[in-house]
């Protein structure tokens, strides 16, 4: 068990969610991908308190920090594909591309 | 031993997590995202790190039922019954996150990482709690407000206008038409109609002071 084996695994899972939040077309997909790639982020930042700086606390909290920022991303988002429903039907990213040139 | 322990939560995590995507049913995509979030969970275990493993395990559960809701709510196909695809520019995804892993390994193999300082305290969880409430109070705090905010902003994106919103002819039994983009227009048109009528109003009861000057 080594750093270099969670740092692995922390770039698979955020690789995965990169292909989810790129690929899939429905907004509940996309928002799967991003959790994916936020988990990864986890998984890293536990591993560098663990094997890096485990008598300092800072890693900790970073990792509740990464969880609480979890939670802002999907509760906004959900609030956002909320919105774009009810004002016109939109549940696929590609009827949202108003912004897109 | 412990390396063992590892790698079976690490492959069901990273299988699990690209099966998600693969997957015909999105029901069966939110339970292989939860098994994923679970066994990414049960790697932090191995780190010592109790409290955290358990609450990210528990929260993710949480957040796959909560998604599970959102996903009948806004699919086409939540129970895979239509098996249908859903995908777009996906040779363009592939490559893209086959560069990024492949550049995130690199970095964690090739990087030289610092030796390890200190070492793990007797009781993790005592010492993350005691910086939450010690030295890292103020971390804590913020993100108490940026909680709070989001709770305050997505309400008000999510909520469906009202009497104070552009909806008013909603209120007043007017509204016609499916869904909210037909009722947003409904309502629009009931407006209009009142402002008409209230012009007719004006006008007709200005009439007979015109004739009369």
């Amino acid at each position: 068990m080594t750093l270099e084996l969670f740092l692995l695994l922390a770039s698979a899972l955020f690789a995965v969610g990169v292909y989810g939040a790129l690929s899939q077309q429905s907004v509940v997909m996309v928002m799967m991908g991003l959790e994916l790639m936020v988990n990864g982020v986890i998984v890293a930042a536990a591993a560098f308190w663990y094997f890096l700086a485990p008598a300092a606390p800072d890693g900790q909290v970073l990792v509740l920090v990464v969880i609480a920022a979890m939670t802002v991303d999907m509760a906004m988002g959900f609030a956002v594909v909320t919105l774009l429903f009810r004002a016109r039907d939109a549940d696929m990213t590609d009827m949202a591309a108003e912004l897109k040139r | 031993m412990q390396t063992a322990l590892f790698c079976v939560p690490a492959v069901v995590a990273v299988a699990s997590g690209a099966a998600v995507f693969t997957v015909d049913s999105m029901a069966r995509a939110t339970y292989a995202l939860a098994l994923s979030f679970v066994a990414a969970g049960t790697s932090l275990l191995l780190l010592d790190l109790a409290y955290l493993g358990v609450v990210t395990i528990l929260m993710m559960v949480m957040e796959m039922a909560i998604m599970a809701v959102f996903m009948v709510m806004f699919m086409m196909n939540p129970a895979g019954l239509m098996p249908m695809s859903m995908l777009h520019n996906k040779r363009g995804a592939a490559v893209i996150s086959g560069g990024v892993f492949l550049a995130l390994g690199a970095v964690a193999l090739l990087v030289p990482w610092p030796e390890r300082r200190g070492t793990t305290p007797a009781d993790p969880t005592r010492a993350a709690g005691e910086a939450i409430m010690g030295s890292k109070m103020l971390v804590m705090t913020g993100v108490g407000a940026v909680l709070f905010t989001t709770i305050v902003s997505a309400l008000v994106l999510a909520v469906s206008r009202g009497r104070y919103g552009d909806d008013e002819g909603a209120q007043d039994g007017h509204r016609e038409g499916r869904g909210p983009h037909g009722g947003h227009g409904g309502g629009q048109d009931a407006h209009a109609g009142h402002t008409d009528h209230a012009g007719h109003g004006t006008h007709a009861a200005s009439s007979p002071q015109e004739d009369a000057a």
